[in-house]
């Protein structure tokens, strides 16, 4: 019961050990050597100032959040018909791929500023520029997934005379589904980067707005609180991406954690 | 059942080569008849079975099964493949049912079919287990119910013990024997292992490779119900001994041609 319950605990509390020595050993070294705050600051200041600004990080998170959803909801609407479309047509395979791959060789940072002048300052910029970094691994990955179909199943749903929607639909798709979520799980933590690196270019709202502006007056900790709070919202993002992974493919996440065999 | 009269298959390999997979295949395949394919790897038997399932069209030739010309697909066939490709996603139960939702055929019309079906492949009590709960040989027993779940007249069975441990493979035959006096079929079974081809059949069709042809087609003397021990009967060795010639003879001649 213990083992079972420390076995479980264990992909948890080592990393978050990890992390809290760190602190706890920068907290000592930067008193110790009296690091100048505005410089890098303490993890009791950083903590401190994020109760403080509290009302307002929460606000600015807000707005990245939903930045960074609409982004990744994008990406998900748009790349998986791009996936679908390349995996089982070639004429359109080679007429799209070139150019998705065209989309990823340019630097997003390079674009933003362009996109920007485009659709102007609001939000739709940065859902953009979030969609442009984060559909890629979608693309891909569900492209890859699809392909993967075992031909023997092919050849079965064929002798069934079944059609090729329904192949898709009762084994392709939920075939391709462990990909799609891999995905999902890259590619959601980009879209919160696309989302930052769209506000950075031009934005007065939204936590790359915050770190922008606190760096510009040398407010070290509100900064530093404004990079946890993304660290928390992309490490939130990618762990409900999990969730939802164990609920729709629980014979995947069997597949890859067998139970251990009873004792 | 199975007509075949001159089937040929041509294909252009990957290199762009011409590859005579199967030249001029003649054979007829009585109404529940079970028929080994033997031979080594590209004699072509995998495409014969593909060829007569309608999922391959061959070069020349014609196929024929129960009188009709085989141009396509038809739904009176039931496969089995070397691998199961169970969906993991589905039980037991609900794997076998696959092939009645694939037919579009009603789900509930089937359940009581499928349950006697599970029961009779030994799987009783495994109807709501998944596929990553069984192993290789039960998700074989799933595979064979998933292609007999809608009453085929014919069983195509390529390699189908091929993946499992020689033991396993040894009573899954015997288990494959079992359904079939039950559930009379029409079976083609591909394998690669003599004792099993003679062992399982009424006929052995032994087949050399380059280009795909019938070396011989022999008839196995054996009673039914057969037994392991059949294997040390003056008929087998005979039988075995006939097909290991026809395959190692013809084996050697592209070598001497100094041929790889």
């Amino acid at each position: 019961m213990l083992a079972a319950l420390e076995r479980r605990a264990r992909p948890v509390l080592l990393p978050a050990g990890v992390l809290l020595g760190t602190l706890v050993v920068w907290e000592i070294a930067w008193r110790l050597f009296n690091v100048p705050r505005f410089v890098v600051p303490l993890p009791s200041g950083i903590i401190a100032e994020t109760w403080q600004w509290r009302g307002y990080l929460l606000g600015h998170s807000w707005v990245t959040l939903y930045e960074t959803l609409a982004g990744f909801g994008l990406s998900i609407a748009v790349g998986v018909p791009l996936a679908v479309v390349i995996v089982y047509s070639p004429v359109l395979r080679s007429a799209i791929y070139p150019l998705i791959v065209v989309t990823q060789a340019v630097p997003k940072v390079a674009i933003a500023p362009v996109l920007l002048l485009l659709l102007g300052a609001g939000a739709v910029s940065k859902v953009v520029v979030a969609f442009l970094v984060a559909f890629f691994p979608i693309v891909v990955d569900t492209a890859t997934g699809l392909a993967a179909t075992p031909t023997e199943l092919l050849d079965l749903s064929r002798s069934y005379r079944a059609n090729p929607f329904k192949t898709f639909v009762k084994v392709r798709f939920p075939m391709a589904l462990p990909f799609f979520f891999s995905g999902l799980k890259v590619s959601v933590t980009l879209a919160v980067i696309g989302a930052v690196v769209g506000e950075f270019v031009g934005s007065d709202r939204g936590l790359g707005y915050v770190i922008l502006s606190a760096t510009s007056y040398w407010k070290s900790n509100l900064a530093f609180a404004a990079i946890l709070l993304l660290a928390v919202m992309a490490v939130g993002l990618f762990g409900l991406v999990e969730l939802v992974e164990r609920l729709v493919c629980p014979w995947y996440v069997h597949a890859r954690e067998p139970d251990p065999p009873p004792a | 059942m199975i007509s075949l009269a001159s089937v040929s298959k041509t294909y252009r390999s990957r290199h762009g080569d011409l590859v005579h997979a199967l030249d001029d295949v003649t054979l007829d395949v009585k109404d529940a008849e079970f028929v080994s394919l033997v031979g080594p790897s590209g004699c072509g038997k995998s495409t014969l079975l593909r060829v007569v399932g309608g999922l391959t069209p061959p070069s020349g030739g014609e196929v024929r099964v129960r009188g009709a010309e085989v141009r396509e697909p038809f739904p009176d066939v039931g496969i089995v493949f070397q691998s199961a490709v169970l969906l993991p996603w589905r039980s037991v139960l609900d794997n076998v049912l696959f092939s009645i939702e694939m037919l579009g055929r009603g789900r509930e019309a089937y359940r009581e079919r499928a349950l006697a079906l599970i029961e009779l492949a030994g799987l009783g009590g495994f109807e709501r287990r998944y596929p990553w709960e069984l192993s290789g040989g039960m998700q074989q027993r799933v595979a064979i119910c998933r292609a007999l779940i809608h009453d085929p007249g014919l069983l195509l069975m390529d390699e189908p013990f091929g993946a499992l441990d020689a033991m396993t493979r040894e009573e899954m035959g015997f288990e494959l024997l079992r359904i079939w006096e039950e559930r009379r079929k029409t079976i083609l079974f591909v394998t690669h292992s003599i004792p099993e081809a003679i062992l399982l059949a009424d006929r052995v069709v032994v087949m050399t490779p380059r280009p795909g042809r019938l070396a011989r087609v022999l008839e196995v003397g054996l009673p039914r119900p057969r037994t392991a021990d059949m294997e040390f009967d003056a008929r087998f060795r005979e039988a075995a001994e006939e097909i290991r010639r026809l395959i190692f003879v013809r084996r050697q001649e592209p070598a001497r041609a100094g041929r790889p």
